[in-house]
């Protein structure tokens, strides 16, 4: 057996999938906030170049587990991690692991959209310069393909200097989004990324989430169970901390195998 | 129906009431302003800017020195307290905002903030100026005027740089640790650039709280009839030259003094002003 | 099943479940009705049952309105969606069954006092009996959303199959018997032709119950005593 696929089998999902690369492997995760415990132990696979999505009630812990990949729960005192998160092999939850190395590797996007308080350019230029020098050519180059990528170049091709906050709540996200594509990372993270957004907002996003993860792995947390059955490709449904089910989406939304995720996607509880 | 109608009366008195107490609060400061624009303006003239202060007994005389010292000692506590003071409530906001010592040092700026500035003046007064006649560091002088002044800052300067800090959104701060940046690039790149006019506008309630303030100067350096630049020597100051020449016999004197209170006045009114409509153009946003 | 959050989505899925039954109950009844009328020489009831057909058609094409609404409104998914789906199809296979039983009762109406060989009738008469008994099963399983039951009526199919080789056989030998035979059995051939039909759509419903309550499906095999067409061509054929 290859390394990858004693890889897969090793995680204790009970669907197996030949050929597919585990970008991501989650082993027996725990999280505590304080005292209590929020993830009870997850075993989950994220698959390389696809999306996957996590589904479920409020207050499931999938939040939770998506801020654990790229160690955002670090910045707060009394929130903690137990088990094995591995990114191609390492241990992300390792203390001694550079976290702005990892951040740069996954990178994420958040439910509110956030501009920096600069201009549009500066808002992207700000995250590539972190990482690389660039002359300025090359620079504007960068922006404007990473502004192509998130289809908002045609819209702001025009005011590159205007402060990031004099845009749409639409377009803030898709900058948020183009700002994270800039710095090149492996993995995106997507927290209810449309959930402030009107319906074409949101259309523009998916559309978008289409085309990059022909290069990225996403993970993408949603509320909404149509969205997920549309722009994801596995699903995993969560419930008061635990892994309830987790499966191709088409078989998770048509036929689940759990009871509980049948009453969360029809409308039944939850 | 009778309680409807009991509940109009109450309501009715009850904002009669409100009406009442803002314009009586309001004709008081009104009759204030009144009073020292006056008396104030009336002396305002251009003596006022070239001159220096008068002996007793002497006629015209202006109030150059003071004016000047009051810069140079403002100038001098702001600088000193601004920089300590953003640090101190940058800590409070971003390094230590989970930790029992925020608490503490919280409440002790708390009391520094509404100390009578008198109580601050003592302080300088024993610690640098009578350490028993040999030991003393040094005299009346404008140094130590500026750090008592300094010491007024500080508080003020704290309190608004933690309140504006916290004020800056976490989603911010994480949307800029997510991307790789280190906490201090996310403090000093972020988070200062979008509290920025808050910043400013605690700078600018600092400067205005120093510029008035007159126990500490009473104690710390009193005033110099003369002209000085001189930091190791006492030096004029307006509030100190008010409290000298207000009350006293000499009909210029008086005047002056009220001159000297209106310029305070418009100086102090000119930075508040400036600061709420900083922070106005920021709550827009 | 317990219910949905708004109950609104639950109202909707009762009022498509109470159709279906009404139309179940109306085609049932039709189908018993024109064998009656076809084995009694029963003009009247024969143009009863012809005349029911339109409610069966009207039936149909609310629950289908009724159904594709309910999709835009409720974005339905799982077992929820498989029920919509489900009363589609089997919305469609009903009124099929209704037009092979109008289809019987016009035959009833033609062949009128001419009965000659009174034995071919009870073959015929055996096969709607099966026909009507797998109609009735395949309903209730579908009402109780039993896949157990489905599944039964899935497999018995082949009997019917059988059945309606016999009947075939035994009707060419009345016709090669006697030659004025034939016009009559050639009536009830079509009659057998139709009700096999009937049993085929008994077995599509069955099929759907099983999709409805498991998500599988039944193998494309059945059960049969000879090579199964494909279903668009069994419709198509209509006499």
């Amino acid at each position: 057996m290859t390394n990858i696929e004693s890889a897969v089998a090793a995680v204790a999902s009970p669907v197996s999938r030949e050929g597919l690369q585990q970008k991501i492997s989650v082993k027996n995760l725990k999280f505590y906030y304080g005292s209590s415990l929020a993830l009870k132990g997850i075993n989950l696979p994220l698959y390389k170049n696809k999306v996957t999505a996590l589904i479920g009630p409020s207050g499931c812990g999938k939040s939770t587990l998506l801020r654990v990949f790229n160690r955002m729960y670090d910045l707060y005192p009394n929130q903690r991690a137990e088990g094995e998160v591995l990114l191609d092999g390492e241990n992300v939850l390792d203390p001694s692991l550079d976290l702005n190395l990892l951040r740069a590797r996954v990178g994420m996007v958040f439910q509110k959209p956030t501009p920096f308080p600069m201009s549009i350019y500066d808002n992207i230029a700000f995250g590539i310069k972190l990482y690389e020098k660039l002359p300025k050519s090359e620079m504007d180059g960068r922006v404007e393909s990473s502004l192509r990528r998130s289809a908002l170049w045609e819209e702001v091709k025009d005011k590159l200097t205007a402060s990031g906050l004099s845009l749409s709540g639409g377009q803030q996200q898709r900058l948020c989004i183009a700002r994270t594509v800039a710095i090149r990372p492996e993995v995106i993270l997507l927290d209810e990324p449309c959930s402030a957004l009107d319906p074409i907002s949101t259309s523009k996003i998916e559309e978008l989430i289409d085309e990059l993860t022909n290069d990225y792995t996403i993970v993408i947390v949603t509320h909404s169970m149509q969205q997920a059955a549309r722009v994801s490709e596995y699903t995993a449904f969560m419930y008061l901390g635990d892994l309830i089910e987790f499966d191709d989406t088409s078989k998770v939304f048509t036929t689940p195998r759990e009871k509980r995720t049948q009453d969360y996607i029809t409308g039944r509880f939850g | 129906m009778r309680s409807y109608q009991a509940r109009r009366l109450t309501d009715q008195i009850m904002r009669g009431l409100c009406w009442a107490s803002a314009l009586f609060g309001l004709l008081w400061l009104a009759l204030i302003l009144i009073t020292l624009f006056w008396n104030g303006f009336a002396g305002l003239n251009l003596n006022v800017f070239t001159q220096d202060t008068p002996g007793p007994n002497t006629d015209g005389g202006g109030l150059r020195n003071a004016i000047v010292g009051s810069l140079i000692m403002t100038g001098l506590g702001v600088g000193i307290g601004t920089p300590i003071g953003i640090l101190a409530g940058t800590y409070m906001a971003e390094y230590g905002r989970y930790s029992r010592i925020t608490f503490y040092i919280r409440f002790v700026n708390d009391i520094l903030l509404s100390a009578p500035s008198i109580v601050i003046g003592l302080f300088i007064y024993a610690a640098l100026i009578t350490e028993g006649v040999e030991h003393r560091i040094v005299g009346y002088s404008a140094i130590a005027g500026a750090l008592a002044l300094a010491v007024i800052v500080i508080p003020v300067v704290v309190r608004t740089t933690e309140d504006m800090l916290l004020l800056v959104p976490n989603s911010l701060r994480e949307a800029a640790s997510a991307m790789g940046l280190p906490r201090s690039h996310v403090v000093m790149k972020v988070a200062y650039k979008a509290a920025r006019a808050g910043l400013i506008t605690g700078v600018l309630l600092g400067v205005a709280r120093a510029s008035g303030e007159t126990a500490p100067l009473l104690f710390t350096v009193q005033s110099n009839q003369f002209f000085s630049l001189d930091l190791t020597q006492q030096m004029a100051n307006l509030p100190v030259v008010i409290n000298n020449f207000a009350g006293k016999g000499y009909a210029n004197w008086q005047q002056l003094a009220w001159t000297g209170a209106l310029i305070i006045t418009l100086a102090v009114l000119t930075l508040s002003i400036t600061a709420r409509s900083l922070t106005a153009q920021r709550k827009q946003q | 099943m317990s219910e949905h959050i708004v109950r609104a989505y639950d109202k909707e899925l009762d009022a498509l479940g109470r159709r279906i039954a009404e139309m179940g109950g109306i085609a049932e009844k039709m189908v018993v009705d024109a064998m009656d009328a076809l084995g009694a020489v029963n003009s009247e009831l024969a143009q009863q049952v012809i005349a029911t057909d339109p409610r069966l058609d009207n039936l149909q094409r609310e629950i289908e309105e009724q159904a594709i609404l309910t999709i835009a409104r409720r974005q339905p998914m799982a077992v929820d969606l498989r029920e919509i789906i489900g009363a589609i199809r089997v919305a469609g296979d009903l009124e099929r069954v209704g037009d092979l039983a109008k289809n019987i009762a016009k035959r009833a109406v033609k062949i009128g006092p001419e009965s000659r060989v009174p034995r071919a009738s009870i073959g015929l008469k055996h096969m709607n009996d099966l026909a009507t008994e797998q109609m009735k099963d395949v309903l209730d399983a579908y009402a109780l959303r039993d896949a157990e039951r489905a599944q039964a009526v899935w497999t018995r199919d082949a009997e019917l199959d059988a059945l309606e080789d016999s009947v075939f056989r035994d009707l060419l030998t009345h016709m090669m018997e006697d030659p004025r035979n034939i016009s009559f059995c050639a009536h009830l051939l079509f009659c057998s032709k139709n009700i096999e039909r009937i049993g085929d759509h008994a077995t599509n419903i069955a099929e759907t119950v099983y999709y409805l309550v498991t998500g599988g499906t039944l193998p494309p095999e059945r059960p049969k005593g000879r090579p199964d067409p494909a279903p668009a061509q069994l419709g198509a054929v209509e006499q």
